[in-house]
């Protein structure tokens, strides 16, 4: 058993089998073979080792042809030794412990390159070995999941993803009613795979270094996304310790999801309230429905721009809109414009910036980049005529950028109408609150901007000037500070006296802690992770707007923001002591 | 390995690149042609030398100091045919 820490990102407990996806992406089947299948593994493997084989000998036939240069002859003449070396032992493994050929390859090669940085090298020589053991790895895996097309076993199982890192790309490329958990050696709470995780209510931990290495497909491992925990192949006091608080867990979030799902969005008093949900992909709004959002509050665009030197067209940026709108059936969506730079730029080709987060990004990057926006205000238009749509701009801080962002949507209006292609002509058109300036001045933002939406996640960041990936002043990021409370109020009312409605779509939003603090403070629109949706409903249907106003009074009170999580979580205990 | 002997010896490593594949290769191949089991030890570390990965995970780079172990028939002459092969930095320099 080995327990490592990492950084939790994502709540709850899963148990299950390990799935490792490296660099090449290759999956790692479980590894138990049935007694009768052993022999049939043996020579399915043995088929892979005279293939790699032939394939090393005409690489390296092809090369004292065509580039005479004995060392890189001789590399492939030392890959060839040590899978001759190796395929023995791999025979050995799949008869002696029923793994599979993919497993125990998989296996064999992490313990050597796990003993060979194991030391320390200053000369950079156990580097080459290691790149020489996963090359002969690779070639003999790929070579094995030739033979079984693409469907590998494990494929059918629900696993917890191991990954150095997840790319965008790779990460929508996954099954995800196949993923029962994610854990990185790199990210942090905002990294892709930490929102993608926490929006599917997934556990998930990150940060891990060298876990990858350590670890082999097919491990059982426990993935304690509370408390940032992955414990690999756990023993069976550990094991039958989480098998309950699993079960406990899942209990307690279906049933909540169950028995919130039908009931009206309301607080005890009967007052409306918008519970929405924030989608990082089209697909994700099936999931949305299911958790009983009444809408989409925070559609990020970004996966759009997944490859940064290849971004999406006109049509991609329309398809993706459309599919939400259809799966929305006639809710409201409202869709953030591109928000990049600073984390969020998945390219490193973008401009080294000195301090990327008070650097150019959301509304100030697509000022700059008129061929990015220009394309996706007309798709946004385009789509609006087929649905309730709303479109948001992120990192606004002044009132000119609002007015040269709606000069730009008149442009692309007016070009639409000579095309004569429909659009809403009454598109709502608001702006995100993340920055101090906009929130300050929301009064006079309201002129030009039809909606606010607090984006809290950023705008506690900007308050209290604390990069919440920084460990040593993490505990600095204080949504509860009592200087963030005094500017919610402050946005609050300055789009009630405007009649602008306010929503917040920041984490804030979805902790259960605060939703009746910012009932009380007069939210009425909450837009968070779809699986926070239930939690989130309970608490607003067991309290009453006046309860909640006496609520928010008291918290406001604190002068710290320490007393104010103690208030809150004792108010909140009273209400879902599941929770705590 | 009846009637056999016990032949240690220590060898350093003289080739600029270490024990690396190439070279690893060739011990192998050499201690594989003799009846005598060959060991190496390194740091505590024992390993067959006839297996090119087991020889690898010594990283055994520049200077480094092997101590070969023939037992068998023919021990004396597989530790010298290594020892050889070691100090010749294995052809390769």
């Amino acid at each position: 058993m080995q327990i490592l820490k990492g950084t939790p990102v994502s709540p709850g407990i899963v148990i299950g089998e390990a799935f490792v996806l490296d660099i090449e992406e290759y999956r790692m089947p479980r590894r138990a073979v049935p007694p009768e299948q052993i022999e049939e593994e043996v020579s399915r493997f043995e088929a892979a080792a005279a293939k790699v084989g032939s394939d090393l000998q005409a690489d390296i036939a092809h090369i004292q042809a065509f580039l005479p240069d004995e060392n890189l002859a001789d590399i492939f003449a030392g890959h060839l030794s040590i899978m001759k070396d190796l395929a023995p032992q791999i025979v050995h493994s799949v008869r002696e412990y029923r793994f599979t050929p993919e497993h125990a390859v998989s296996k064999k090669v992490r313990m050597i390159v796990k003993q060979l940085t194991s030391r320390e090298d200053p000369t950079g020589f156990t580097t080459r070995l290691v790149a020489d053991f996963t090359d002969v790895e690779k070639r003999l895996l790929r070579t094995l999941f030739g033979q079984r097309g693409a469907a590998p076993s494990g494929a059918n199982l629900k696993s917890v993803i191991f990954a150095r890192d997840l790319t965008p790309s790779q990460t929508i490329r996954l099954d995800r009613s196949k993923v029962l958990g994610f854990v990185t050696e790199l990210g942090g709470r905002t990294s892709h795979t930490a929102i993608l995780a926490r929006a599917q209510g997934i556990p998930a931990v990150v940060g891990i270094a060298n876990v990858t290495r350590d670890l082999s497909g097919g491990d059982t491992v426990i993935v304690d996304g509370s408390k940032g925990l992955v414990i690999v192949e756990p023993d069976e006091e550990t094991l039958k310790k989480y098998r309950a608080i699993e079960r406990n867990f899942i209990s307690f979030e279906k049933r909540t999801a169950d028995e919130m799902r039908s009931q009206p969005s309301e607080t005890r008093d009967g007052i409306a309230v918008a519970l929405l949900a924030n989608i990082e992909m089209p697909e994700e709004a099936a999931h949305a429905r299911e958790y009983g959002a009444g809408g989409i509050g925070l559609f990020r665009t970004e996966f759009l721009m997944f490859d940064p030197r290849n971004p999406a067209g006109e049509k991609e940026h329309f398809d993706a809109y459309r599919k939400v709108i259809t799966a929305m059936e006639g809710r409201p969506i409202t869709l953030r414009a591109l928000d990049i730079g600073a984390d969020k730029m998945v390219d490193d080709s973008a401009q080294q910036e000195k301090n990327p987060f008070l650097g150019c990004r959301g509304i100030r990057y697509l000022l700059e980049r008129m061929d990015l926006f220009r394309t996706q205000l007309r798709a946004v238009l385009r789509a609006s005529a087929f649905g309730k749509l709303r479109l948001m701009f992120p990192m606004v801080s002044t009132l000119d950028e609002i007015k040269q962002a709606r000069a730009i949507i008149q442009d692309v209006r007016d070009e639409l109408d000579r095309e004569g292609s429909a659009y809403d002509a009454e598109l709502p058109v608001g702006i995100m609150i993340e920055v101090p300036s906009a929130a300050i001045a929301a009064d006079l933002l309201c002129a030009e901007a039809d909606f606010l939406s607090i984006g809290t996640n950023d705008l506690v960041q900007y308050v209290m000037a604390v990069d919440r990936m920084n460990e040593k002043i993490s505990a600095l990021y204080q949504p509860a500070n009592p200087a963030v409370l005094r500017l919610l109020r402050q946005v609050l009312e300055a789009g009630q006296r405007a009649e602008r409605p306010v929503s917040m779509c920041g984490e804030m939003s979805g902790d259960p802690l605060f939703t009746a603090l910012l009932l009380g403070l007069g939210l009425r629109s909450f837009s968070t992770v779809p699986s926070a949706i239930p939690e989130v409903k309970k608490v607003l249907r067991s309290v009453t707007i006046s309860e909640a106003r006496q609520m928010a009074q008291e918290a406001l009170a604190f002068p710290d923001a320490h007393q104010v999580v103690e208030y809150l979580t004792e108010r909140t205990k009273r209400i879902i002591p599941e929770l705590f | 390995m009846s009637g056999g002997t016990v032949v240690e010896k220590t060898v350093t490593i003289q080739n600029r690149h270490g024990l690396h594949v190439r070279p690893a290769t060739q011990l192998a191949d050499l201690a594989g042609k003799f009846k005598s089991a060959v060991t190496i030890l390194k740091d505590g570390q024992e390993v067959s030398a006839r297996s090119i990965i087991e020889l690898l995970t010594l990283a055994a780079s520049h200077g480094t100091v092997l101590h070969l172990r023939a037992e068998g028939p023919d021990a004396a002459e597989a530790v010298d045919a290594i020892e050889r092969l070691v100090n010749s930095k294995f052809g390769l320099e």
